[in-house]
């Protein structure tokens, strides 16, 4: 069996977060942030709260790539590299921004 | 009786340690969320919005990312709506938006539970939960709602929409949970005209509950009994 068969597809490009520890160990996020994120729509959504530990505008801003300045706008970006590799359709930046907000956003 | 009152106390207390610990980890994060003390609205004096002037559309464009146009595929959130009475020949000139009903008819028909009233009475669309159905824009009798039939980009980070949902006036409830006022009563604001009040309509002595008071205002469409947040002044 030639190597590169053996290695499966290219492992996902994780490029490093821009500032900080993350709100949990890489191993709890890898798995849990679909049912984090899910969880805390609604709380957000429907009863206001804003500024909760998880918070898909903070993931946004410092997981956002130097190069693109993006989660997801190329096959490289955090997001999007993860989400090809296992195969799993990336929806939450149809609606929302994948980059972070800048200053002339406010208003 | 002394022993059997002494032991209720202690496990009263007990009672409390177990519950004290879920309470503090529950309470800093919902702390924040809204609450029904308050009931967010707004006040339309119609005496002093000029007609032709549309700042309160154009800051609602800009603040929520939407495009502008008035096509039928475009979202439309607030318009400026010119009204003559035959009859007398007086012309009136008003914003019509979400009304931000307290019985809000797109929250009944909607069959997801995406249209929804947020506790301090702000009507929104849950776009995570919307299929794009549009009952909520026909039992709108506003016409408040839009679709969005296109796939958008470059949305506002503190605004997200897209595609298959639809979606109408949050009296920019972005805006209100930082504390500020929503922008197109602060463009009317700059205008010098000073139209439109945001406040609490729940608080008798917000400025809104104050001139509603003095100067009555009227739902549109009273006899739907939908209880509406926005109010017109001199219609």
């Amino acid at each position: 069996m030639p190597a590169g068969a053996a290695a499966g597809v290219d492992k996902p490009v994780i490029e490093k977060a821009r500032s900080g520890p993350c709100i949990a160990p890489p191993e709890v996020m890898r798995r849990e942030h679909p049912d984090m994120l899910k969880h805390q729509r609604t709380i957000t959504v429907h009863e206001g709260v804003v500024n909760a530990k998880v918070d898909l505008e903070k993931c946004v801003a410092c997981h956002a790539s130097k190069t693109t300045g993006s989660v997801a706008a190329s096959p490289q970006d955090f997001c999007e590299s993860c989400h090809a590799y296992a195969g799993v359709k990336l929806d939450c930046f149809e609606c929302h921004a994948s980059r972070p907000k800048q200053v002339g956003d406010r208003r | 009786m002394s022993s059997r009152r002494a032991f209720l106390g202690k496990a009263a207390a007990l009672g409390g340690i177990a519950v004290a610990p879920g309470l503090f980890l529950f309470e800093p994060a919902r702390a924040k969320g809204v609450t029904s003390k308050v009931r967010w609205g707004m006040l339309v004096d119609t005496t002093r919005c000029a007609e032709g002037c549309d700042a309160c559309v154009k800051a609602c464009d800009r603040e929520n990312g939407l495009s502008g146009r008035a096509g039928p595929d475009d979202s439309q959130w607030i318009r400026k709506v010119e009204l003559k009475n035959k009859s007398t020949g007086r012309t009136l000139s008003l914003p019509v938006m979400c009304q931000h009903c307290a019985e809000p008819p797109c929250v009944d028909v909607c069959p997801t539970g995406a249209s929804f009233k947020r506790a301090d009475g702000i009507v929104l669309v849950d776009r995570h939960i919307c299929i794009g159905c549009r009952y909520c824009m026909m039992a709108c009798p506003y016409k408040a709602r839009s679709f969005v039939h296109y796939p958008l980009h470059d949305q506002k980070p503190d605004v997200p929409r897209g595609q298959g949902c639809v979606e109408s006036c949050t009296l920019c409830v972005q805006r209100v949970d930082r504390g500020e006022q929503p922008a197109c009563v602060e463009a009317c604001k700059a205008t010098g005209r000073q139209a439109l009040f945001f406040g609490d309509l729940n608080d008798p002595q917000s400025e809104i509950s104050r001139r509603m008071r003095e100067a009555g205002a009227k739902q549109i469409r009273p006899d739907l009994q939908l209880d509406t947040g926005v109010r017109y002044q001199g219609i």
